[in-house]
Parts: C-alpha cells; sequence; structure tokens
C-alpha cells in the first residue's frame, strides 16, 4: 500500500522558447491539495493545464517556483501515474502487458505482474479483453486500460489529462463512475486535467479554475455535494449555479475567441 | 464490480474473429490471383504452341518445356545448386553484416538529436551513389576475392537499413516517451519496450528492401566479376549462348525475390500483431 502524499505547487513559472519569442505556459501558480483529494482543473484550451501536469509529473522543468511532495513513496514506485487523453497505450503490447507495465519496471516477475494486473483488467470490465492489442478496443475501452495501468502501478498521486476527452457522452458517465469507485477504493490523490466543467463539478473535491495567456489559477472552488455521486447530483440546481459560476469567470475568454473546445 | 460490457456491444471473440479474417490466407487466393495465375499460364502456352509450330526462334527463346527440362538437369548434376547456394550466401552474409550495422546505427541515431545532425550529411552523400560503382574501390581495399563481393552487397543493404531504421524511432509518438519515463523506465527499458518495438514496423520494411537491394548487388557483382553464382551463370550462359541455362538462372533469380518478399512478409505478419490494418 501506497502512503498518501500532498502536493504543494508554490510560484510555479513555465515558460517556452519558441521561433516567435517566449511563450508564458504558467505565472505564479500556487496551490495545495489536501490527502486523497480529487482535484479538477479547468480551463481553456492552451492555458497550460497540460503543462501544469508535466511539471508534476516530473516531465518538465519549472523555470522557478517549488513543489513540495509532502509523504514518502516505499521502494521504487513513482509518486505519480499519467493517464493521457489518447495515445496513452503502447501500441504494441497487449491489454494485459499495458496495465502491468508500471510493475514491469518495478522488476516484478512476469507471472506475478500479470496475476495483478489480470485483477485490474477485471475490475475496469475488460477480463475478456487481455490479449487484445489497444487497436481492436473502443476509444473508451482504451482509456479504462490506461486507468487501470496508472491505479495499478499504486502511485499516490494519479495524475489524469482529459482522458475522456474524446469519448461519447453516455460512455463518458459510465466511465466517469468507474474511475469515482476505483478512487475510493484506492484512496489516491486525484489532478484531473479537464475543460468539461459538467464533468469537473461531478468529479471534484475541489476545482481549480485556471485562465490562460499566461495561465493562472483565477479561483479555487470547493464543491459541497455528498458523496457518492448520482443522477440527482448531475439534476441538482447547486451544479448548475457553480457551473454558471465558473462559466462566469471564463467569460473573458471565451469572449476573446480563446475559449476552442476540442 | 460490475462487469460493464461495452456500450458497443462489441465481444472480445469477434474481434478476435476479425483480426483472424483480415489476415492474407497461405495459399487460399482471392479471385483476381487466379485471374493473375490464368494469364501466366495461357502466355506459357502460347510461347510453348510457338515454339513447336516454328513460329518462334528455339534458340532465343527456348520452349518452356525445353527450360524445365534444363532445369531439372541442372538441379541434377549440382550446377544450379552450387550456383544458388554460393549467391543465397553472398546475399545473406552481405545483409546479415550490412543490415546489423544500419540497425544499430539507426536506432542510435534516432534517439540521439546530436549524432543524426553529424552523420545524416555523411549519409546524404553516400546513399545516392550506385553501389556497384564502388566495387573497383573496395576491391583495391579489399582484394580480388569473396571479401570485396560481401563488402559491397554490406554496404548497398546497410542504406535502406538505416534510413528505415532512424524514420521508424522518430515517427514514435513522444507520448510513449513520456509515459516510459513517467513510470521510471531506465535507458535499457526504454530501448527494449519502447524503442524497439515501436520502430519494428519501419525497421521491417527496410529489412525487406535491403534483403532485396542484397539481391540486386549479388547478381550484378557476379556478373561483372564472379565465376561462381547465379549472376556468373547467367553470363556464361549468354556467352556460350546457352539460351536455356540462360532462362533456368533468371527464373531462379526471379524466383528468388519472391520467395524473400514472402517470408518477410509472414515474419511482419508474425512480428507485428498489433498493426493488422498492415495488408501487404
Amino acid at each position: 500500500m501506497s502512503l498518501f502524499m500532498e502536493l504543494s505547487c508554490q510560484h510555479i513559472h513555465k515558460a517556452f522558447q519558441t521561433q516567435n519569442g517566449t511563450i508564458i505556459a504558467l505565472e505564479d501558480v500556487t496551490f495545495r491539495t489536501k490527502e486523497k483529494e480529487f482535484l479538477c482543473i479547468v480551463g481553456p484550451s492552451g492555458c497550460g493545464k497540460t503543462t501544469l501536469l508535466k511539471l508534476i509529473a516530473g516531465l518538465l522543468k519549472p523555470n522557478s517556483g517549488e513543489m513540495i511532495f509532502h509523504g514518502e513513496v516505499s521502494d521504487h514506485r513513482s509518486r505519480t501515474a499519467l493517464v493521457f487523453q489518447e495515445h496513452g497505450l503502447f501500441p504494441w503490447m497487449t491489454v494485459l502487458d499495458n496495465v502491468a507495465f508500471g510493475l514491469e519496471i518495478r522488476g516484478i516477475r512476469k507471472k506475478e505482474r500479470h496475476e495483478l494486473a489480470q485483477t485490474f483488467v477485471q475490475k475496469v470490465g475488460l477480463s475478456s479483453f487481455s490479449h487484445n492489442y489497444p487497436h481492436e478496443l473502443s476509444v473508451g475501452m482504451r482509456q479504462r486500460v490506461g486507468i487501470a495501468r496508472a491505479f495499478i502501478a499504486d502511485a499516490p498521486i494519479l495524475l489524469m489529462d482529459e482522458p475522456f476527452g474524446s469519448i461519447d457522452a453516455q460512455t463518458k458517465r459510465f466511465l466517469q463512475e468507474e474511475l469515482l469507485r476505483l478512487w475510493k477504493d484506492h484512496q489516491k490523490l486525484i489532478l484531473y486535467v479537464t475543460h468539461d466543467i459538467e464533468e469537473a463539478v461531478i468529479l471534484a473535491d475541489r476545482i481549480l479554475v485556471m485562465t490562460g495567456h499566461p495561465g493562472r489559477i483565477r479561483e479555487q472552488i470547493s464543491i459541497p455535494f455528498s458523496r457518492p455521486r448520482d443522477l440527482y447530483t448531475r439534476k441538482s440546481a447547486d451544479l448548475t449555479e457553480i457551473k454558471w459560476h465558473i462559466w462566469k469567470i471564463l467569460e473573458d475568454e471565451v469572449q476573446k475567441g480563446l475559449w476552442i473546445p476540442d | 464490480m460490475a462487469h460493464l460490457e461495452d456500450p458497443r456491444g462489441r465481444s472480445a471473440k469477434r474481434l478476435m474473429d476479425t483480426r483472424l479474417k483480415d489476415r492474407p490466407h497461405l495459399f487460399l487466393f482471392h479471385s483476381e490471383k487466379w485471374f493473375a495465375m490464368g494469364i501466366v499460364i495461357a502466355g506459357l502456352m502460347a510461347w510453348e504452341g510457338g515454339v513447336r509450330l516454328g513460329k518462334i526462334s528455339s534458340l532465343f527463346f527456348p520452349a518452356p518445356s525445353v527450360i524445365l527440362l534444363t532445369s531439372i538437369q541442372l538441379i541434377m548434376n549440382g550446377k544450379l545448386t552450387t550456383h544458388l547456394g554460393i549467391t543465397l550466401w553472398r546475399v545473406f552474409l552481405g545483409f546479415f553484416l550490412g543490415g546489423i550495422s544500419g540497425l544499430i546505427l539507426g536506432l542510435a541515431m534516432g534517439w540521439s538529436r546530436s549524432l543524426r545532425m553529424i552523420v545524416d550529411p555523411l549519409i546524404a552523400a553516400a546513399h545516392p551513389v550506385p553501389k556497384i560503382a564502388i566495387l573497383p574501390l573496395i576491391m583495391i581495399l579489399f582484394g580480388i576475392g569473396e571479401s570485396s563481393k560481401i563488402v559491397v552487397i554490406a554496404v548497398a543493404t546497410f542504406f535502406p537499413m538505416l534510413i528505415n531504421t532512424v524514420a521508424g524511432v522518430r515517427q514514435i509518438h513522444p507520448i510513449h516517451f513520456e509515459v516510459a519515463q513517467n513510470y521510471g523506465a531506465g535507458l535499457n527499458k526504454i530501448l527494449t519496450r519502447v524503442i524497439v518495438p515501436g520502430s519494428l514496423p519501419f525497421v521491417l520494411t527496410g529489412a525487406r528492401l535491403a534483403l532485396n537491394m542484397a539481391l540486386l548487388l549479388a547478381i550484378a557483382v557476379e556478373l561483372v566479376s564472379a565465376q561462381e553464382g547465379l549472376g556468373a551463370m547467367i553470363w556464361l550462359a549468354w556467352q556460350t549462348l546457352r539460351t536455356e541455362e540462360l532462362y533456368v538462372s533468371l527464373f531462379v533469380t526471379a524466383g528468388l525475390g519472391v520467395v524473400f518478399n514472402f517470408f518477410l512478409q509472414r515474419i511482419t505478419l508474425h512480428l507485428v500483431p498489433w498493426q493488422t490494418e498492415q495488408r501487404i
């Protein structure tokens, strides 16, 4: 069992050099998570959400500022596990090998890691597909594989970059509920990037609303709904009110024509 | 936990079925292929008939039946098999040496930007040179014996292998490297689990081009400077005007190319099961 971990980001700055000069992706981003929190990050395209996740994952280095992880990770596990929107799975590995990848890196023997992976594949309802390759699955199924792979790695922090962004609305609802169930069972800190405001409100304990150019955190909103959340949560007047509130924050960006839903 | 069916209602079984169905079969030809074979057979029959009726010169175009008999004769007396064996040996040795070096350098160049920057101009300059043209130079360096022939073949196979391997590594989606890195993979695991499998489809295409190149160069080298091998056999048959032997060696050479391609396609399907859409 992994230990719980908290994260605090302090005055993170990140800029990229391009041919047209410097682009400031993130400016003075500061926030602190609670342990086992479900934190959603919403904002328009290009506001640096993905960059923020990559910084936390250690794939990029900030120009200045600090990320402090509170808590220790047992043995050689990584602190974070990433779930991408698409292309995240290795096309050359079967579902089982994809899920077991984190265990393979940790040097766990094939038989053991396949057994454990099989239970996680079952948890996301794909047990009859464990020997299929990703291209043989629907987009929704692939995303479930990606999620199983992240959970099995047992990193205390899960970073999810619009994982359900390209999935149809009905499947998305199933997947959201499945994710919440896994999150409850495995007690992880989740940082979940999305541009779907309703999704953020349904999933999150707290939402960070970001604006772009340069990317900064405009507001932090706590979501008061009790868990487990269900259809009635989706219907409630409070939800509409919070959604409306976030829309108002982002309205400037919309008018600037920067809101490009993909 | 509830077992959720995929909303599209597809089962694993059905997916497996489509996967098998998508693969080309070994012996079951489509009707188009039967048609193509029919054309070949009709052509051969017309040829045979033409010779027998005296409409076609049997000196320049000996009848297919004569060619067939000659080839059986050449197999029985061991001549054909000896020449074929020597050519195959040259092709495989050259392919192996050139292919392995192209593969290793290709993986390294795909991975390292600076190595690519250094080596790319050299490759761009050397690649377009027709490789048979450097045979005299190679002979100065390696002597007129067997090794210079192998070296020329190896040089020719090196380039397609290298270029395809570099392209294969470069087209791997950056996310795959990020995922591997995020899960803590070291260079070793990145190489064996990302770079090699990710570039494999391109590498195998490179291998196919390289093997064709090896055969081409083996025949060319044997035409100009060998006493043995299919190329030498072609040349000798031409000089002595034994046209039936000329045709036998030509057909065997053509057959080799077909067989090489066929086996590499099989190997590709076997090694790259995640790319069923790659119909060859």
